[in-house]
């Protein structure tokens, strides 16, 4: 085994398995995000599961931390070995003939989203981190009531916070519109099945974004009118 | 048709090379792209210039040996075809042609167009090959049943000419389309299975060896491939490689 970890295809299947964590993880978090249009009662009580479950934060929480930061790490170090491994460009090179823009710039696309990630540690993650574990404040509740929808309303206040999270899912879309696919071929999965995949993953790249773009305004507009 | 070209001069391994600009006129259409380079070489010679090195060989589209990178593709615009049966058709009077060596750490330029392209031999030698019994018993190959969707896609797989196009057209200089044909065309045939632990893992870790760089799936190389060689050998060879992993 220690011969697969070391090999460049090793660090490759590595990349592809954070990303199915990393994309399952976005599907939950977008069912769950969701419920503050349909159900604001159902999104406060998921939430408070979500925030207060013993699994859910000592497990599941720091597993999804090490996920993250080893797909970026991973994913840098992996860029950096590759863009090693030309030292003299091509004086003219047409990408565009033979590969998608959103294959040839993951890296960007990737550093947008962990610009995003940044925000939103500082918007959500970081003052509940404050209320639950420094304040000891573990009811979830705010006179009277859970606060997690009012903190969520209360956020896409800012036009400009809601730009740059649209923003950040348009870039998230070029990365998955890429990687849903990448990730599946990386693990060596090739084969009939795969346009029906490739036709899945298109929509899910589309789709899952566009529904937390469709959340943010929602709740921006709900707001302003 | 009268052209430009913009070709990469390098006089040896160790030197600085640099584009040049030459002129060229009363170019058939008809003519092969390395034809037209010979008309060039000539008329360099005849102005007791250095003519242009490059690599050809069989001029077939069968040998691997004409490489070049044109006007930012590996063997030119056209597709499914070498360089050599690239057509000038594909241009237009007054086109401006960027020539250039397939570019690759792993393929250092040894003059002009010409890149050391001898990484792809080693990886063989690390592993593409099979044991067979000459003693003189042999049992004929034809008499062993083999499906034909994998003796197909064996074939497939073995119809790469190892010409580097794929090292080439990757943005990160990764020989995954190569190792990953030559990989799958024994993987799929009983004869292949004896070293098949052994081979999968020498051939990727000499691959890493040689300063490639990985595999990002962006599929140019699939495109770029004169032969056509499919993306499903780069997932092939990842399957043979976590199996192997798994047994030894």
């Amino acid at each position: 085994m220690s011969g697969l970890l070391k090999s460049s295809i090793g660090k490759k299947i590595a990349m592809a398995l954070s990303a199915f964590f990393l994309m399952f993880f976005l599907l939950q978090h977008f069912a769950i995000n969701i419920l503050s249009i349909i159900n604001p009662d159902t999104f406060n009580e998921v939430s408070h599961f979500m925030g207060t479950n013993p699994l859910v934060q000592f497990v599941l929480q720091p597993v999804l931390i090490f996920g993250v930061v080893f797909h970026f790490v991973m994913g840098f170090v992996l860029e950096y070995k590759n863009y090693r491994s030309r030292s003299v460009s091509y004086a003219k090179n047409n990408g565009n003939a033979n590969s998608s823009w959103m294959s040839r710039n993951m890296i960007y696309s990737g550093f947008a989203i962990l610009a995003f990630v940044a925000l939103h540690f500082i918007d959500f993650w970081f003052p509940e981190l404050n209320t639950k574990y420094i304040v000891g404040d573990m009811s979830g509740l705010h006179n009277g009531e859970f606060r997690y929808y009012h903190e969520l309303v209360e956020k896409f206040h800012n036009p400009i916070r809601v730009g740059a999270y649209v923003i950040a899912f348009i870039f998230l879309a070029l990365h998955l519109l890429h990687g849903f696919n990448s990730a599946f071929q990386s693990v060596g999965a090739n084969n009939k099945y795969t346009k029906s995949l490739k036709s899945f993953g298109t929509a899910y790249a589309t789709l899952i974004p566009l529904g937390f773009i469709v959340i943010a305004l929602f709740h921006y507009f709900n707001h302003t009118h | 048709m009268n052209l430009t070209l913009q070709i990469w001069r390098q006089e040896n391994a160790k030197a600085e090379g640099k584009i040049v600009e030459y002129p060229i006129q009363d170019i058939s259409p008809d003519m092969s792209f390395l034809e037209m380079l010979d008309v060039l070489n000539r008329q360099l010679i005849t102005m007791g210039d250095t003519p242009v090195a490059f690599d050809h060989d069989c001029r077939e589209g069968i040998c691997g040996s004409c490489s070049l990178y044109i006007n930012g593709e590996a063997h030119g615009p056209d597709r499914l075809v070498t360089t050599c049966q690239l057509h000038m058709r594909k241009f237009k009077d007054g086109d401006t042609i960027f020539i250039e060596p397939f570019r690759a750490n792993a393929f250092p330029v040894i003059k002009d167009l010409i890149v050391d392209r001898s990484a792809f031999d080693r990886v063989q030698h690390a592993g593409g090959f099979i044991s067979v019994n000459t003693s003189g018993n042999t049992q004929d190959g034809n008499s062993i049943p083999i499906s034909k969707h994998d003796a197909d896609e064996a074939m497939d797989a073995a119809t790469c000419i190892g010409c580097g196009a794929c090292v080439a057209t990757c943005k990160n200089s990764s020989a995954m389309l190569f190792v990953g044909a030559k990989v799958s065309q024994y993987a799929l045939l009983p004869q292949g299975q004896i070293e098949a632990t052994d081979r999968v893992q020498n051939m990727v870790a000499q691959m890493d060896l040689e300063g490639f760089g990985n595999c990002t799936n962006t599929g140019a190389c699939e495109v770029e491939c004169p032969k056509g060689i499919s993306l499903e050998n780069i997932a092939r060879m990842n399957r043979e490689l976590i199996k192997a992993s798994l047994k030894s």
